[in-house]
């Protein structure tokens, strides 16, 4: 037999290894480290949500339900989109239930993508765009937005990038890892573009229900935009709902049927008991949700705040629960910046390149965190920067003397 | 100070407990001396009546006896429950006092350090009040949840240290 890695499909090879594997070692391996690198609410799901499972599970809910997802909860989706976006959407045509919005994504892509097209991604962004291209065959082709334009995609950036092998824009926002949100007339821009170009688009609005400043705009809801999205949303950030693995897909019923025949094959369906959760979600769960919000705007408003007067660039986000601040003063590169700062500080946050080549110089805050140690760790922060710059002037000062 | 803003801010100091006000004034959108203010201006009307501090006395290694006592009262003319609940709560061993419908009228929240001292506290200061017709006393066996905070270690942090 050969060596077993001569035996892997070529794909492979193009998607690289984990860019925060060597770190969460690092950081398993340190004591007393606060963490601000996680990428998922600090809330616990609802009791309610979650009394509604283990009924579920009590009453023998146990088995497959249809590929698309319960019906009852289709209907709840399609009311909520309805509802929060004043989009309308058959849930027995144009919904389907997944297993996480990360399912949904891996879909969308398999689903459209042709070998050789090319899928434009805005960086920096969530990891799992570029891979998925890759592995449906398609060509990612980075578009680095940057602080200097709030990390928003614009129209001119987009136009930059497109060839005749354009096939798919992926949009996220509220954008993971920088909090950056798209508002309606910076939508318009891009549609225009799109519609212009015939280009579909992948919409990631897993935190849409975290937008602060404004409510969420989806790209779908404008003119002539509904049928070219691929909506995709999810329980996971609003409810506190991570490991329940529920996500959805609101687009055109060819779209819909043909991720379908996917997912009845690779997933069948989500599972039940936590279909039946996130039912209870949506009938029950509106209030939770606000109160999430609210607390992570008052933090987010913190965050920023001490970063900024610990001297970091700091844009402001309005979404999600990060924020993305530029350590290019400190001279240190993200990585650096990120290991040194646990080692001397015990204080975990990511770096800015594991989310594409532009989050260079910055490092991802999460604020999905308790006031206590939010603060607590800010403090560290501070330290550590304030040492930095002393250290930095020393430098200067010994350069000098030479 | 705006009607929610000022609710916001109570809502802010029950959870968070005494963190700066210079930190609140920012999670709010304040001025630090609009919140310096409100703050006394809520003490001052007793709206904020104490800053505390939850403990778990049991894991501190204190022995603490308490019991919730059903109190039946033989209401007063004019002041109907009010005269004998103030006899009541200002013994220290009384916690907490509540009027509450149903079979009895007072239920008081009691603290000893034995079982001994928490009976005989019953027996001999509570029960030979005037017009307090009976009790009856039910131990505490175990805390599960006070003042809004779950007391196990149930839902402590069990998230992945790094997520991307």
């Amino acid at each position: 037999m050969k060596n077993c890695e001569e035996y892997l499909a070529p794909v492979i090879n193009k998607i690289p290894p984990s860019g925060i594997r060597k770190f969460f070692d690092l950081v398993m391996n340190a004591e007393g480290v606060i963490s601000l690198g996680v990428g998922e609410p600090d809330f616990v799901t609802p009791w309610h949500i979650r009394e509604a499972c283990t009924e579920a599970l009590a009453q023998g809910y146990t088995m497959y339900t249809s590929n698309q997802g319960l019906p009852e909860l289709r209907q709840e989706i399609a009311a909520y989109l309805k509802k929060s976006l004043d989009l309308k959407y058959c849930p027995e045509k144009e919904i389907l239930v997944t297993v996480g919005a990360s399912e949904a994504v891996d879909l969308a892509m398999r689903s459209l993508i042709a070998p050789g097209d090319e899928v434009l991604i805005p960086e920096p962004c969530y990891v799992s765009y570029k891979p998925c291209a890759y592995l449906a065959g398609g060509e990612p082709v980075s578009i680095q937005t940057s602080a200097v334009n709030k990390f928003k995609l614009t129209s001119g950036l987009l136009e930059k990038h497109l060839t005749s092998r354009s096939k798919i824009l992926v949009l996220s926002y509220p954008n993971n890892p920088t909090g950056a949100v798209m508002r309606r007339k910076e939508l318009e821009e891009i549609a225009r573009v799109v519609i212009e170009n015939d280009l579909i688009v992948i919409s990631d609005e897993i935190y849409g229900e975290l937008t602060y400043n404004g409510s969420h705009v989806s790209i779908a809801s404008l003119p002539q935009m509904q049928s070219r999205t691929i909506l995709i949303n999810g329980l996971s950030k609003a409810y506190a709902m991570t490991g329940w693995r529920i996500g959805y897909i609101a687009a055109a019923p060819a779209f819909v049927s043909a991720m379908v025949k996917i997912h009845q094959y690779t997933m069948l369906c989500a599972p039940v008991m936590s279909q039946m959760a996130a039912l209870e979600a949506f009938r029950n769960g509106k209030d939770d949700v606000k109160q999430m919000r609210g607390q992570y705007d008052q933090r987010r408003r913190l965050v920023v705040t001490r970063l900024r007067e610990m001297g970091l660039d700091c844009f402001e986000p309005e979404g999600a629960f990060y924020v993305f601040p530029s350590i290019k003063k400190t001279g240190l590169s993200s990585q650096e910046f990120t290991e040194e700062l646990l080692k001397k500080e015990k204080v975990a946050v990511v770096s800015g390149e594991v989310f594409g080549r532009g989050g260079e110089g910055h490092i991802r805050c999460s604020y999905a965190a308790s006031v206590t140690n939010l603060t607590e760790a800010l403090q560290r922060m501070e330290n550590f920067v304030r040492n930095l710059s002393r250290g930095l002037n020393c430098r200067g000062l010994k350069e000098k003397a030479r | 100070m705006q009607e929610t803003k000022r609710k916001e801010l109570l809502k802010v100091l029950e959870r968070e407990g005494n963190i700066p006000a210079k930190d609140i004034a920012v999670m709010l959108n304040l001025e630090v001396e609009e919140v310096r203010s409100e703050i006394a201006k809520l003490e001052k009307e007793k709206i904020i009546i104490k800053h505390t501090t939850l403990i778990d006395w049991e894991k501190a290694g204190e022995e603490i006896v308490s019991a919730l006592i059903d109190v039946k009262v033989t209401p007063q003319r004019d002041v109907g429950f009010d005269e004998v609940a103030e006899k009541i709560y200002h013994f220290p061993e009384v916690k907490a006092v509540f009027l509450v419908s149903g079979g009895y009228d007072l239920s008081v929240l009691i603290e000893g350090k034995s079982l001994k001292e928490a009976a005989l506290f019953v027996a001999e200061k509570l029960a030979t009040i005037e017009n307090v017709q009976s009790t009856m006393s039910h131990f505490i066996l175990k805390r599960y949840k006070e003042a809004g905070v779950i007391l196990n270690k149930f839902e402590e942090d069990h998230r992945q240290v790094i997520i991307p």
